[in-house]
């Protein structure tokens, strides 16, 4: 049981932890392996990171949500979601340097939730925060040894924008949407809805 | 697939507006992306919004996000603020209800009353 119907909802909440510790880029890793059974999440920032003890207590969430009300429940909950999936959580931070969190599943587990709108969940990664950079890789490995990998930098993107245009104007969020839905499709190949993962 | 040369068309589109408009960010519209605006649906509220104002080509509105500002029962939270005037805070804000906060607040600019929880000047 978890509060979000959606991996990518648990994304979006591990995201937003790197875009209060003041980071100004976040990575974003989506590994599907169908040939390992494999589906493995990934968020790096590069923000104010946290103390040994604070990282400790945050994988645990009977600890955390008692002692620490500002680091909340996504994480533990996000621990869970992987542990009943046949995956794993992991969380390593640095102080002064960032955090990197991470989670596995047995990609066909009849539990694991559904990535879910990842187009509509990056689109608000990128856009919600003006001074935040964001780098999206989305790979998709099949069953017989093929890859598929797609990529959006917000830095390469905001190089051609420049200063006078946000991402957020109604025409290159038109670009992005359909940048997005393009890549997911390409990445799920033919037939198949990015939201179906 | 989409490429950086269309972009940078899309680019020069936008600064031409922006010339012939010569208008900046009129108002600011901000969602609360905590854990618990997300599990209330705050991400398909934001989804819409962004939605909307690129199916009505708003091109003065700023969306950004917030974390949990301690009032979880009512998310999704969303607040609208038309220029230097008073911020108004939505609750209950789901996606469904985004076209008409985009129709009558964010481009009308008349607050609809009974969908706010607080007024701060």
């Amino acid at each position: 049981m978890t509060i979000f119907r959606e991996l990518s909802q648990h994304l979006l909440d591990i995201f937003e932890n790197g875009a209060k510790a003041g980071a100004s880029l976040i990575l974003l890793n989506i590994d599907e392996d169908f040939s390992a059974d494999r589906l493995t999440l990934e968020l790096r920032d590069n923000g104010s990171g946290m103390p040994a003890e604070m990282v400790r207590r945050i994988a645990d969430p009977w600890v955390t949500t008692r002692t620490t009300r500002k680091v909340g429940l996504g994480i533990p909950f996000l621990k869970q979601a992987a542990e009943m999936c046949g995956g794993e959580f992991g969380i390593e931070s640095e102080l002064g340097v960032g955090t990197r969190t991470w989670a596995s599943f047995q990609h066909s587990h009849i539990d694991r939730p559904p990535l879910g709108d990842l187009t509509g969940t990056v689109l608000c990664m990128i856009v919600g925060f003006p001074t935040l950079d964001v780098l999206y890789q989305h790979a998709v490995h099949d069953v017989t040894g093929g890859t598929r990998e797609f990529k959006l930098d917000t830095r390469e993107l905001r190089e051609v924008l420049g200063d006078d245009v946000a991402l957020s104007d109604p025409e290159v969020l038109g670009f992005l949407r359909e940048m997005l839905e393009e890549g997911h499709a390409m990445l799920y190949g033919e037939g198949t809805a990015p939201g179906a993962a | 697939m989409k490429s950086l040369e269309e972009l940078q068309k899309i680019k020069e589109r936008a600064l031409e507006r922006r010339r012939m408009s010569a208008e900046g960010v009129r108002v600011r519209v901000v969602v609360a992306m905590g854990t618990c605006g997300i599990a209330a649906g705050a991400r398909d509220t934001m989804t819409a919004i962004l939605g909307e104002l690129e199916k009505q080509k708003v091109t003065d509105v700023a969306v950004t996000q917030t974390g949990c500002i301690g009032l979880c029962e009512y998310e999704p939270i969303v607040q609208v603020q038309i220029g230097e005037g008073d911020m108004v805070t939505y609750g209950k804000l789901g996606a469904d209800r985004v076209p008409t906060l985009i129709e009558k607040h964010v481009v009308g600019g008349e607050p609809i009353a009974e969908w706010a929880i607080k007024q701060t000047a």
